[in-house]
C-alpha cells in the first residue's frame, strides 16, 4: 500500500528530473547554436545582398503593421492620459506623459511583441519549411554551411530591423498623441511639444529606449532562427515551431523589458 | 523581387528609422540643449541644494544660461558644491547671487542667478560667494510649528 | 579486427565502400546491421528495398551526414566518418545529390538553383557561369525553363533541374534518393535515361536509392536488396530476372504475402475477436 504511493511519487520525480534535465540540455544546446550563428556573421555581411533580403522581408514588409499600431497607441495614450490627467489639472503634461511611455516602454515592447508574431514567425516557418523540403540538406550537401547562407541572414536582418521598427513605432505614437491631443482635444500645441522636449532626457529614455529594442531584437530574431532550424520536419513539426517562436520570443521580450527597466530607470524620478 | 527593387526599399526603410530616431532625439528629447554648445564653469557652495539634480537649468531672469554639471560635498566645510556650465556670451559680477529654487509649486529645482552691480566679471572656474540654500519643506514647517509655539508662550 | 586487414582501403575502380556498417537512431534499434556492399568506379548500381529499410540512411552515411556505430563508409580512398568539417566540405565538393521531389530552393529561379554551386564554390566570370548553367539545363531538356521558379514547375520538371543541379560541378558520384517518387509514366521514363545517360557520357558513378523495379532493371548494372538492416541478395538485372530467391520474387512480382508478411504482428484473429471484455 504505502510502497505503491512511493512508487507513484519516485515516478513522477523521475519524470521530472527528465524534463528539468531534458530543458537544460535544449538550454545549452541553444546557447551552442548561438554562439555559431554569431561566428557565421562575417559571412552574412559578406553576402551582404542577402542579409539586405531578410531585413526587406522583417523590416520594410513589417512596416505597414508598425506603423499603423504606433498611431493608433498613441492615440488611444492621448485620449486615456488626457481624462486621468485633467483631473489633477496637469493635462498640459499630456506630452509629457505620451513620450515618455512610449519612448521607454511602449515603442521597444509593443513593436517587439508585433515584430515577434509577424516577422519571428515568418522566419520560423521559412527556415522550417526548408528544413522539411531537404533545401537545408542540400545546401548541406552542396559544401555550404546552412547557417552562414540561411540563419545568419534571417538573425541580423531582424537585429537590424528592430530598433528601426520601435523609434518609428514611437514617432508615430507621438504624431497620433499630438493629432488627439492637439487637434482634437486642444491642448496648447506649444506645451505639448515644450513640456514634452523639457522632460525626455535624450541618454536617460532615448537611449534607453535604443537599448531596449535592439536587445528584443536579438532575443526575438535568436529564438525565431533557433525554432526554425530544430523543427521537426513535417508539417505539424514547422506549425509548432511557429507557434513556440511567438510565445517564447513574447515571453522573453517581457521578462527582458522587466529585467532592463530595473537596471536603467531605478531611482528616476 | 529583384535586387535593385529591395535594395531601394531597404534604404527607404533604414532612412525613415533614422530619421524617426533623429526627430525624437531632437524634437522630443533634449538633445541640442546640452554637450555641444561652449561655455565656461563657475562653482558655488550651498548649505542645502534641496532637490537639485545633474542637468538642472541655471537661470538668469527666466532666461536659460547653462546648466548644473557636478554636485558633491566639501568635507571640510560640509557645504555642497555645484559646479554649472555657463553658455559662453553671458558674463556674471563676482557679486552675483546663486539661489536654489523651484519652478512652480512643485516644479522642477533650479539655480536662479541675480547679477549684482560690482564691475568685475566672473572668469572660468570663478566661485560665486554670495548663496541662498534651496528651501527644504520639513524645515519650513518645522520652523511654522516652532514659531507658533514661541508665539503662543509669550502670550 | 580482421575484416579491416583483409579489406583493402579502396582501389582506383572502387569508387565507394561499405564495410560491415551498423547503425541506428536510436540506440536500442538498428536501421542497418553489418552492411557491406561495393560499387565499382563508372557504375549505376541500385539499392532497393521496401518502405524504411535503411535506403536513404545509407545514402546519408556516404555523404557524412551521418556517422556510422560500427564499420567503415569509405569514399575515394577517404574515410568519410573520420573527415574533419573542412575535409568532410571539399569531399561534397565531389558530390551531386539529387533529394528526394527535388529540394530545389523555393526563393531562387531554375537558373540560379544549378548556378548555386558554380558561384560558391568557383570564382568563374558570369558569362562561363551562364554558359555552364544552360549547358546542364540543356542536358535535361529544360535550357528553356531557365527563368521559371520552382513553385512554377511540374514534379517531373523539378526533379530535372535537381538533376542538372546535381551535376552543375560535374561530380565524381551522384546520390539518387528515389529518383522515381511520384512521377507520370513519361517522366519516369525521361529521369531514367538522363541517370543512365549522365553516368555514362560524364564517367560518373550513380547510386540510386529506389524501390521502382521496372524502371530500375532498364538502367542499372547492378542492384543490392535490403531488408530489415541487412543484404538479402545482390546480383545484375538479368541475374534478378532469372532469380527464385523468395525476397526477390515478392520484390519483381508484388506480391502481398512472402517473405516480408502482409499482417502486422498480432495476436491470433480468433482470439482477439472473441474476446471477453
Amino acid at each position: 500500500m504505502a510502497s505503491v504511493a512511493e512508487n507513484r511519487a519516485v515516478h513522477v520525480l523521475r519524470r521530472l528530473g527528465g524534463v528539468a534535465l531534458g530543458q537544460l540540455s535544449r538550454l545549452g544546446y541553444s546557447a551552442r547554436f548561438f554562439v555559431a550563428v554569431l561566428r557565421n556573421t562575417p559571412e552574412a555581411f559578406r553576402r551582404l545582398h542577402l542579409t539586405l533580403r531578410e531585413i526587406y522581408f522583417s523590416g520594410v514588409l513589417s512596416l505597414v503593421i508598425i506603423l499603423i499600431s504606433g498611431l493608433f497607441v498613441g492615440m488611444v495614450l492621448a485620449l486615456q492620459g488626457f481624462d486621468v490627467l485633467q483631473r489633477y489639472g496637469a493635462d498640459q503634461s499630456l506630452g509629457v506623459l505620451v513620450s515618455l511611455s512610449l519612448v521607454r516602454e511602449l515603442g521597444p515592447v509593443v513593436a517587439g511583441l508585433l515584430f515577434a508574431s509577424r516577422a519571428g514567425s515568418a522566419i520560423t516557418a521559412e527556415i522550417g519549411l526548408m528544413k522539411a523540403t531537404e533545401q537545408l540538406a542540400a545546401i548541406e550537401m552542396m559544401a555550404v554551411d546552412p547557417l552562414a547562407r540561411v540563419v545568419a541572414p534571417r538573425f541580423w536582418g531582424g537585429v537590424i530591423s528592430m530598433p528601426l521598427l520601435a523609434a518609428l513605432f514611437s514617432t508615430l505614437g507621438i504624431f497620433g498623441a499630438y493629432l488627439v491631443g492637439v487637434r482634437l482635444i486642444g491642448i496648447d500645441a506649444g506645451a505639448f511639444w515644450g513640456n514634452m522636449e523639457a522632460a525626455v532626457d535624450f541618454r536617460q529614455d532615448i537611449v534607453n529606449g535604443i537599448i531596449k529594442s535592439i536587445v528584443f531584437g536579438i532575443a526575438v530574431s535568436a529564438i525565431a532562427v533557433f525554432e526554425g532550424y530544430n523543427a521537426k520536419p513535417t508539417a505539424e513539426g514547422v506549425s509548432s515551431a511557429t507557434t513556440r517562436t511567438v510565445v517564447t520570443s513574447s515571453l522573453a521580450i517581457l521578462a527582458l523589458d522587466f529585467v532592463l527597466t530595473v537596471f536603467m530607470f531605478r531611482g528616476v524620478s | 523581387m529583384n535586387r535593385n527593387a529591395i535594395d531601394l526599399w531597404v534604404g527607404i526603410f533604414v532612412a525613415m528609422g533614422i530619421a524617426a530616431i533623429l526627430f525624437l532625439a531632437l524634437k522630443v528629447g533634449n538633445l541640442v540643449a546640452f554637450g555641444n554648445t561652449p561655455g565656461y564653469r563657475l562653482e558655488a557652495a550651498f548649505d542645502n541644494i534641496g532637490g537639485l539634480k545633474l542637468r538642472a537649468p541655471v537661470k538668469a531672469a527666466g532666461v536659460v544660461v547653462g546648466r548644473v554639471e557636478k554636485t558633491r560635498l566639501d568635507t571640510k566645510t560640509y557645504q555642497a558644491v555645484v559646479t554649472m556650465k555657463i553658455d559662453n556670451g553671458y558674463e556674471f559680477t563676482t557679486d552675483t547671487i546663486a539661489s536654489i529654487l523651484t519652478s512652480g509649486l512643485l516644479g522642477e529645482v533650479y539655480v536662479g542667478l541675480d547679477a549684482g552691480g560690482d564691475t568685475k566679471m566672473l572668469a572660468d572656474g570663478g566661485t560665486i560667494t554670495k548663496t541662498q540654500s534651496g528651501v527644504v519643506l520639513e524645515k519650513l514647517i518645522g520652523q511654522f510649528l516652532f514659531d507658533k509655539a514661541a508665539a503662543g508662550g509669550t502670550k | 579486427m580482421a575484416l579491416q586487414d583483409s579489406v583493402p582501403l579502396s582501389t582506383p575502380e572502387i569508387a565507394v565502400e561499405l564495410a560491415d556498417v551498423t547503425f541506428g537512431y536510436e540506440r536500442t534499434r538498428h536501421v542497418l546491421n553489418g552492411i557491406t556492399m561495393t560499387i565499382p568506379r563508372g557504375k549505376v548500381v541500385a539499392i532497393m528495398g521496401g518502405s524504411g529499410c535503411g535506403k536513404t540512411t545509407i545514402l546519408r552515411l556516404i555523404g557524412g551526414q551521418l556517422r556510422p556505430d560500427a564499420g567503415r563508409v569509405i569514399v575515394g580512398g577517404q574515410s568519410v566518418p573520420d573527415l574533419g568539417r573542412d575535409a568532410l566540405f571539399e569531399l561534397r565538393r565531389k558530390f551531386g545529390v539529387l533529394f528526394q521531389f527535388g529540394a530545389l530552393f523555393t526563393d531562387l529561379s531554375v537558373f540560379e538553383n544549378v548556378a548555386f554551386a558554380l558561384r560558391e564554390h568557383t570564382d568563374l566570370p558570369e558569362e562561363l557561369v551562364r554558359e555552364l548553367v544552360l549547358m546542364k539545363l540543356h542536358a535535361v531538356g529544360l535550357r528553356g525553363a531557365a527563368q521559371l521558379m520552382p513553385s512554377e514547375l511540374s514534379g517531373g520538371m523539378a526533379r530535372r533541374v535537381a538533376l542538372a543541379r546535381a551535376i552543375a560541378l560535374d561530380p565524381m558520384i551522384v546520390l539518387y534518393d528515389e529518383p522515381f517518387a511520384g512521377l507520370d509514366p513519361i517522366s519516369l521514363g525521361v529521369v531514367g535515361q538522363l541517370i543512365r545517360k549522365l553516368n555514362d557520357a560524364l564517367g560518373i558513378t550513380s547510386i540510386v536509392v529506389t524501390h521502382d523495379i521496372y524502371e530500375s532493371l532498364k538502367i542499372v548494372d547492378y542492384i543490392y536488396f535490403v531488408s530489415e538492416g541487412k543484404i538479402v541478395w545482390r546480383g545484375t538485372p538479368v541475374e534478378v530476372r532469372a532469380s527464385g530467391d523468395a525476397f526477390v520474387r515478392q520484390f519483381v512480382d508484388g506480391a502481398a504475402d512472402g517473405p516480408v508478411p502482409f499482417h502486422y504482428p498480432a495476436a491470433p484473429y480468433r482470439e482477439e475477436m472473441f474476446a471477453d471484455g
